[in-house]
């Protein structure tokens, strides 16, 4: 999802008989759903692997900001623009929520910076693709907030003390955002052909890019086994993609629109809809930089990096300078 | 010498006059940024109205494996709960 392929450290689940003492108290510990605070003990891999899972979900938080932050100045209204602002501001907070609940497992801000404009770290799939009409200010914050919603409000339980406190804070401004972008979306459904078309197209360019948010399936996969017992995973990718599918079916008929697959049907003996899963090389191509705008979101983050840093270093030296001041006044 | 800017912690105080807690850290300069950067990244919903930070290498902690020793004090003296003591239904509320 915003984490999507974080590679699980280690080698799978262990038996109890495999553990250590530390580590079989440790995973009592998140069995009996007590939360793992910074300085408990805790395995290397749990650690590793939270690092990779949490600095992926604050990068795409922060390059998030790109596609969205692209229609600020075209916003059709005063009021669209205020609230697009708004959306986007929020973005940057919770990737700072998520660095700082990073940051108290041992890494700095820096080497996370550094990790994501080095291309080591990633961000989600989904930014890789262009907002090219207003309409896809609306499709990105029903669908892409929308699928961001349905993986973090069940990570609001996860055991790790400060990402569990941090996604608390996220799912109560989140909801804020999915509302504005269906919004949009109702504004343009009701409107004239013209805006009924860019809304459809948003919905086609939008959909199967928002169903490979979740990440291929991991039932099989040993690592997600992992970080399903480490619940640092609460759902299966394809139970969360499923619950996103079904959620949205009636969202998008209210708004008279079509989803772009023919093979969505409801399934009564399952109690839920069949889908046509996304391209699966599409997406691998995506991770791999190859997608529409992977270029131009890296340049924009570096040139933000770069750019910003006299004005980093120029208030470091001010306090220090104010700082000496201070101390030779006393 | 790092040149990242030094951790705070950030403590708000919400409407209904309750203590400060601890939300959350951030990075700036010094504290005055400090406190403008708490209220854009912890206020932007009316939370609080008033935002303590304080440098977080000023924070001293207790550390988790001195859980034992450190409380307890406390879990012999059950007495201190006041339904350690019996008072009978005659005497009305107490």
């Amino acid at each position: 999802m915003y984490a999507q392929l974080v590679k699980t450290a280690g080698t799978g689940v262990k038996t109890r008989e495999e553990m250590s003492d530390e580590e079989r108290n440790f995973q009592d510990r998140v069995d009996r759903d007590e939360k793992i605070e910074p300085k408990d003990w805790m395995p290397d891999d749990y650690r590793a692997t939270l690092i990779r899972q949490i600095g992926q979900h604050a990068h795409s938080e922060i390059v998030g900001q790109l596609p969205e932050g692209n229609w600020i100045t075209r916003a059709p209204t005063l009021e669209r623009k205020a609230i697009l602002l708004a959306k986007v501001q929020d973005e940057a907070g919770h990737g700072l929520y998520l660095y700082g609940a990073a940051e108290t497992l041992g890494v700095t801000r820096d080497e996370l910076t550094e990790e994501l404009l080095s291309g080591r770290m990633k961000y989600s799939s989904i930014f890789n693709y262009p907002t090219l009409n207003w309409a896809d200010i609306g499709a990105v914050g029903w669908l892409v907030d929308g699928a961001a919603i349905m993986n973090q409000v069940p990570l609001q339980r996860t055991s790790y003390g400060p990402y569990s406190r941090a996604m608390i804070r996220i799912c109560k401004e989140e909801s804020f955002h999915q509302r504005q972008g269906y919004d949009i979306m109702m504004k343009m459904a009701a409107g004239n052909d013209a805006q009924r078309r860019m809304a459809q197209d948003a919905l086609n360019r939008f959909w199967y890019p928002s169903l490979m948010m979740f990440g291929p399936s991991d039932k099989d996969s040993v690592h997600s086994a992992q970080s399903l017992a480490w619940k640092i995973k609460i759902d299966t990718n394809d139970e969360l993609r499923q619950r996103f599918v079904d959620q949205t079916v009636p969202q998008a008929k209210y708004l008279g629109l079509t989803i772009p697959d023919e093979h969505l049907k409801w399934n009564e003996d399952r109690g839920a809809h069949d889908f046509s899963e996304p391209d699966w090389t599409e997406f691998f191509n995506v991770i791999k930089g190859k997608g529409p705008c992977n270029v131009e979101r890296m340049e924009a983050r570096v040139k933000a990096w770069e750019d910003g840093a006299w004005v980093r270093d120029g208030l470091m030296a001010h306090a220090r300078k104010k700082t000496a001041a201070r101390t030779a006044a006393e | 010498m790092s040149k990242e800017w030094p951790l705070w912690e950030v403590f708000i105080r919400g409407q209904h006059g309750l203590s400060h807690r601890h939300v959350g850290s951030l990075h700036a300069p010094d504290e005055e940024m400090a406190i403008k950067n708490a209220r854009d990244v912890y206020t932007r919903r009316n939370e609080g109205v008033s935002i303590w930070v304080v440098e977080a290498r000023h924070i001293a902690a207790s550390s988790p494996e001195e859980k034992g020793p450190l409380y307890e004090p406390s879990n012999s003296k059950v007495y201190r709960h006041p339904t350690f003591f019996d008072i009978p239904d005659d005497v009305g509320h107490m």
